[in-house]
């Protein structure tokens, strides 16, 4: 499998995605860079691209899938580029063209390659075909991405046979390997990329026996929440997965229905889809502080980490955002990341923490504020509720509390508060918590 | 039993390649026997031996006189002169035994009586704060502990299989698909019908494990214990967790189990199980909610900043336990038949010395082989944690299981070495693809495309060879 096969185009071909096995040597002779890039997908691209426009010299994108791009790689359907290229793209067609864009900005991107550790310096240890090497930076960004949570990690029950998925995997296997792992699956899961399952188990004449969802509507909006009606497909809400059966192979799964019945649906594999989680393993091992709540690490307003060296952007900031988000995100940081060699940006010693009370918010991105005139790169807190809600959004400094907006709102829905909703020069702690009204 | 080895294709018959299979057919090769395993599963390690809690115990706390007291001390032994040749690794951890309560602390004296009438006299008993300068990350409300240094973790995949290929590469041979339907002695030797034909030997060992007692009754009509499965639940914390101890922690054991146990494993999580329930299922081992989350909140209870961490897998196993306590090892009269039953949960660490044992019941009424003149020890490649892996070398073809850091070349060796790969699971037990934290999201494409062609000439079929997570 080579890096080459999804070349864009003939003339690029020259100076395009490099594999791993040649890395030796490939950031000029002592494996150095201005700015190393983790990640190729949508937000890694994008800064990699804005850098190089503010006249970075080398920055060099490293991927450890041997195609760069990223998930929308294997995300064969609209719609997606609107924002970047003002096109309509299938997903495979648009991370093709941010490779395009990547490389004419005379971007690096070398794939086949994968992080092993970050250290003070910035300094990386990867490795590849090639064995273990170490690579030096001004700046890392790092763009990991998110992904779903695991059946494991979900504590459902049963046995452990063959087919069961993430959709992750699904799409994999179904667009990357034409292999079809089902005939009749149930998929668990309403969130935006369960719609995406079916719709790629529809490419293959995969026809799922239902769609399980806990809560009591879905989780993503229209129009996704009428496909299932469209396609034929039971959507079956406030209904538990309990157990999954079978020997070698998924033989069907036990269910709980609303009114406490529990029932067996006959199928030959189970989708476990969404509750995405950062792609944060190589910080957990490193010295940059994580953020509980999002997985991701905490960073500032411009998507700076603890260590100000090192930069995120993307779905590993907060899961889960689209690629169009993460892509505007990855310029925006890009840019912050450029500023940053040229000293423009403020000491990140001089910041404030940003913090959680009560149980209704599930995470705030970012997590610390530097007073500044430098525009931000992330001009507005995110945040996400854990169950639905609805109440007064309120901010307290100091010990003065004010309204900053009100929430009627569900589990992935994003929620945006600028940052400008904080005094010119805030001291203490800036702690936010939806006060929910009674029903 | 009859000794005329020439006339029949096989001198050994060992029915199971379970740990205690793999270890018996490697005792007997490497003394000159011509053994074949006979495994009814695509791969070996398939049946209890798939999922326990990868220590190497020291049999401290096991009923003194007893059998398996006498093999735990002997596999233990055993492995630690054999596993460098081997390439098998060791984590010298140790275990700590810990009183959360008064009436547990008061039991711990009788433990460490019982340790050294077992032959373990380096136990040393520690005060609460002894116990948390040892684990700083212990909750606080631990009494007091004893130490049993030599308690060890190891690779609960590896140490068979290396067995196994020790006597591949020195004669032996393995069938696999290959279960046994019946089978008659006829005084001299034995023909057994297996789905792929008679297979003639002198002399069967049943290594059955989960189906001992069914194999006992199907080649000599009758059995002197029944098969009770015990199923051992099983959750494992993410890499990072293994930072929160050093030691095993084990807690006092009482009568029905020994308890649930924390442990850093080879592959560097942390492992937090088993449970011990009994069932009549000998296939199934079904996960439970209820069962994890209880785990999971042990676990949190004996080292709190579990709290922060999360869980990559589950699993469960079911341990072969019968009526009695002890292991059921009988050797038939006239039969040239020897029963290895009921090997619960101490199979690993008593492997190599239970295979010893049966040599030396074979010996009884047999008589010894002609030893090879040369013993060739081929290296198992290393899949622990701590030890050089191969990421770390030249000419890898890159990463596929980015968790696990399983690299192509490992990968492809795993299915066309000696004792290549025939499932999913084997696959996963040889390289630790899909095991991570990820669970397959990331590289169950890639994997399915490489396993695909050589799943499918063994007959697979492409289903069960994709997420089995």
């Amino acid at each position: 499998m080579s890096g080459l096969t999804e070349q864009p185009t003939e003339q690029l071909s020259a100076q395009g995605p490099t594999r791993g096995d040649e890395l030796s040597g490939m950031y000029g002779p002592e494996n150095k860079a201005d700015v190393v890039i983790i990640g190729a997908g949508p937000a890694g691209l994008s800064a990699a691209t804005e850098l190089r426009r503010c006249g970075v010299q080398s920055v060099v994108v490293l991927d450890r899938e041997p195609v760069a791009g990223g998930i929308p790689r294997h995300c064969d359907h609209y719609p997606y580029g609107l924002r970047e290229f003002s096109r309509l793209l299938r997903g495979p067609a648009y991370a093709r063209r941010l490779v395009v864009a990547a490389l004419a900005a005379g971007v690096r991107i070398h794939t086949g390659v994968s992080i092993q550790s970050l250290t003070i310096g910035p300094v990386l240890t990867v490795t590849s075909d090639a064995g273990v090497r170490v690579v030096h930076a001004r700046r890392v960004l790092i763009a990991t991405g998110a992904r779903e949570t695991s059946r494991a990690a979900r504590f459902i029950g049963g046995t452990k046979p063959g087919g069961v998925v993430s959709t992750g995997a699904l799409q994999g296997l179904v667009h990357l390997e034409g292999i079809n792992p089902f005939r009749a699956p149930v998929v668990l899961g309403t969130e935006l990329v369960s719609f995406s399952a079916l719709l790629t188990c529809r490419h293959l004449g995969i026809r799922p026996v239902a769609m399980i969802e806990p809560g009591a509507s879905t989780t993503a909006f229209w129009p996704a929440r009428w496909l299932p009606r469209i396609l034929g497909i039971p959507l079956l809400l406030k209904t538990e997965l309990l157990t999954i059966e079978g020997e070698s192979t998924v033989s069907g799964v036990t269910i709980r229905r609303p009114n406490g019945d529990i029932e067996r649906l006959n199928a030959d594999g189970v989708i476990v889809s969404g509750h995405f989680r950062p792609e944060s393993a190589i910080l957990a091992r490193s010295h940059i502080e994580l953020d509980r709540h999002t997985g991701g690490p905490v960073v500032d307003q411009f998507g700076r980490c603890s260590d100000p060296d090192f930069f995120a952007a993307g779905n590993l900031l907060r899961p889960v955002e689209t690629a169009g988000w993460s892509w505007q995100e990855g310029k925006a940081v890009g840019h912050a990341i450029a500023q940053s060699l040229q000293g423009k940006l403020p000491s990140p010693a001089t910041g404030i923490a940003v913090e959680l009370a009560g149980r209704s918010l599930k995470y705030v991105v970012p997590q610390r504020i530097v007073p500044t005139d430098v525009p931000p790169a992330l001009d507005s807190f995110q945040f996400r509720v854990s169950h639905k809600a609805q109440g007064r959004l309120c901010l307290s400094i100091n010990g003065t509390r004010k309204t900053v907006k009100s929430l009627s709102t569900v589990p992935e829905r994003r929620i945006r508060v600028p940052l400008t909703v904080l005094p010119r020069s805030p001291s203490g702690t800036a702690t936010f918590e939806l006060v929910e009204s009674d029903r | 039993m009859s000794t005329d080895h020439r006339s029949s294709q096989f001198d050994i018959a060992v029915i199971g390649a379970g740990v205690i299979g793999c270890a018996i057919a490697r005792q007997f090769t490497l003394e000159g026997a011509r053994v074949v395993v006979i495994e009814k599963a695509p791969d070996i390690l398939d049946g209890a031996s798939k999922a326990n809690s990868a220590i190497l115990h020291t049999g401290f706390d096991a009923p003194p006189g007893s059998i398996e007291a006498s093999c735990v001390a002997a596999g233990h032994a055993e492995y630690l002169k054999i596993h460098e040749r081997l390439g098998l690794p060791l984590i010298k951890s140790g275990a700590l035994v810990i009183a959360w309560t008064e009436s547990e602390e008061q039991r711990l004296p009788m433990l460490m009586e019982r340790a050294r009438e077992n032959g373990v006299e380096d136990v040393q008993l520690l005060s609460a704060g002894q116990t948390h300068e040892l684990e700083p990350e212990l909750a606080e409300h631990a009494k007091a502990s004893f130490i049993v240094p030599r308690e060890y973790v190891i690779d609960p995949w590896s140490a068979p299989y290396g067995y196994l290929l020790q006597g591949l590469a020195n004669g032996a041979v393995i069938k696999r698909n290959c279960e046994v339907k019946g089978g008659c002695f006829d005084g001299v030797r034995w023909k057994l019908d297996t789905v792929q034909g008679q297979i003639s030997a002198t002399t069967v060992i049943n290594a059955a494990g989960l189906y001992g007692d069914i194999i006992d009754q199907k080649l000599t009509g009758s059995t002197r214990f029944s098969i009770k499965p015990r199923k051992g639940q099983f959750i494992v914390y993410d890499k990072p967790a293994s930072a929160l101890v050093k030691h095993i922690l084990l807690p006092v054991p009482n009568d029905v189990t020994k308890g649930v146990v924390i442990c850093r494993t080879a592959y560097g999580n942390l492992l937090v199980g088993p449970t011990a329930e009994a069932q009549d299922d000998r296939v199934n081992a079904a996960l439970s909610e209820t069962a994890m989350t209880a785990l999971r909140q042990r676990g949190e209870e004996i080292l709190p900043a579990l709290a922060d961490h999360d869980v990559t897998a589950v699993y469960a196993g079911l341990r072969p336990a019968t009526e009695f306590k002890d292991y059921q090892i009988h050797a038939h009269e006239g039969l040239n038949y020897i029963t290895v039953g009921g090997i619960r949960s101490t199979g690993l660490s008593s492997a190599l010395g239970t295979a010893k044992l049966i040599y030396q019941r074979y010996l009884e009424s047999g008589e010894a082989f002609q030893p090879p003149a040369t013993i060739h020890w081929p290296k198992v490649s290393n899949i622990a944690e701590n030890y050089p892996r191969d990421w770390q070398c030249e000419g890898n073809q890159g990463i596929v299981c980015h968790c696990e850091l399983v690299t192509r070349r490992e990968i492809t060796e795993a299915l066309e070495g000696p004792l290549a790969v025939r499932s999913i699971g084997g696959l996963k037990r040889r390289t630790r693809a899909t095991m991570g934290r990820c669970q397959g999201f990331y590289c169950s494409a890639e994997l399915a495309k490489m396993t695909q062609p050589y799943f499918d000439a063994a007959g697979s079929t492409v289903r069960s060879h994709v997420g089995a997570n």
